[in-house]
């Protein structure tokens, strides 16, 4: 299977088999204005299989997002046909506006303005406002 | 701005600190009536409460400051739709320092970020009520003069009981302390409690659904009421509400130097025969409550450079 390579923009490459939608929604790259390429259990020496977002585009990339979703991915940006920089990748200490909390006794669960914001702890992501965990 | 919104905020040394100025409070109240001249407190409660709003209220007066309140939460702006972060803005310019309850969790907080004088949580819904830890740890303290090698029994509605999360998070933090959960299988104490308090504290803990035949173990019984608003289902709270009750008979089990904790209010979980006990402490929790809130607003409004 053949996927053109891109320009300029980024590759999102090494994301666990499974895991791509998730970034593509989380990351919202389900629009219309640009050219995005997701590619799903491609094989892998190194992890059996991966999934691969490609996206055609100059646009920012929330790596906290990525860092929540699959620490272990690897980006990489694409600048005129080149690879250009490669971006390290952690799971990030602190989740603002990326995922939602769904305990209904939250503050948050009424307080339409206020930003979702969860903290890693030791098992997992937990909302700093009830301590629920994130799903 | 150093808020209290969780008891876990708090180091083992501040506690200590608090205590002792709890205990100098008690010892000499006249040096203390006029450490909050001219000061005030807010009290924000958005939901109902009698003990803590009152307890904060009596405290604030015996510092010699004074104290303004919102009324009903149901007539006030947040009736209007006004956030809390809103509300407690607008209210931060009134006074020095607010105490705050609101039925849903993580409200404290909320207010606490959007401010610039101390917020003290009096309770936000389920999740934290860390002064009714503090007056649970200074009764502790009181009665048995150490944390140190404590079993203690929480018995009841170890899942929604946010006392019971708080003062075991806060005790798991001494040497040599146990202990033994009482409850019944569907309100046992959640696994994110135990994964995240006791086991990274190596805290032995047994789980029973036997309160009588654990109770000759035990240096603390804390009892706890199985809470009619943290049910969405009132068949369940109907089932297990009246699961546990301390009697006198019950009582004869327990070692002499065994103490009787509860938070307050009981409904039915301790026979009111149970009070006469000399080992009964649950009233003096009450009384315990409102020095160390006295010690907690010295605390804040001094670190807030107010004082």
């Amino acid at each position: 299977m053949n996927i053109d390579s891109i320009q300029n923009g980024i590759v999102i490459d090494h994301i666990s088999a499974g895991k791509g939608m998730k970034l593509v929604q989380l990351l919202d790259l389900d629009r219309d204005d640009m050219t995005v390429a997701i590619i799903k259990n491609v094989h892998s020496q190194k992890m059996g299989k991966k999934d691969i977002i490609k996206i055609d585009a100059d646009i920012p990339v929330n790596l906290d997002v990525i860092g929540y979703v699959d620490p272990d991915a690897t980006v990489n940006i694409i600048k005129d046909g080149k690879l250009t920089e490669k971006k390290t990748i952690e799971r990030p200490k602190e989740l603002t506006g990326v995922i939602r909390c769904k305990n209904p006794r939250c503050i948050t669960s009424v307080e339409q303005e206020l930003r979702h914001v969860f903290r890693l702890r030791e098992d997992g992501y937990r909302c700093i406002y009830c301590e629920t965990k994130a799903e | 701005m150093r808020s209290l919104i969780d008891v876990m905020d708090l180091s083992t040394q501040e506690i200590e600190e608090l205590i002792n100025t709890a205990e100098d409070i008690i010892a000499n109240p006249d040096q203390y009536a006029h450490a909050c001249d001219r000061k005030k407190l807010a009290t924000l409660f958005f939901e109902p409460s009698t003990r803590t709003r009152m307890s904060f209220e009596a405290a604030m007066y015996e510092l010699g400051g004074h104290v303004i309140s919102m009324s009903e939460a149901s007539s006030s702006s947040a009736a209007k739709g006004e956030s809390v972060a809103d509300t407690a803005k607008t209210v931060s310019n009134y006074v020095d320092i607010i105490a705050m309850r609101h039925p849903k969790e993580g409200a404290a907080l909320v207010a606490a970020n959007n401010v610039n004088i101390p917020v003290i949580n009096a309770g936000d819904g389920g999740h934290s009520h860390p002064t009714q830890t503090l007056a649970d740890l200074l009764t502790i303290y009181r009665e048995k003069g150490h944390f140190n090698d404590l079993t203690i029994g929480f018995c009841g509605d170890l899942k929604f009981g946010r006392t019971v999360h708080s003062l075991a998070g806060a005790m798991a933090r001494y040497p040599g302390v146990k202990f033994v959960l009482i409850s019944p299988e569907e309100l046992k104490l959640p696994s994110y409690v135990k994964k995240n308090i006791l086991q990274p504290a190596g805290i032995p803990y047994e789980q029973t659904t036997d309160l009588e035949g654990a109770m000759d173990q035990l240096d603390i019984l804390y009892m706890t009421r199985v809470q009619r608003e943290r049910f969405f289902n009132e068949e369940d709270y109907l089932r297990l509400k009246d699961r546990y009750i301390l009697t006198e008979e019950k009582l004869k089990k327990a070692p002499e130097s065994m103490i009787v904790m509860h938070p307050l209010p009981r409904v039915n979980e301790i026979s009111v025969a149970v009070d006469d006990d000399p080992r009964a402490c649950y009233f003096k929790q009450v009384l315990n409550g409102k020095y160390m809130r006295m010690a907690l607003i010295l605390k804040l409004l001094k670190e807030a450079g107010t004082l």
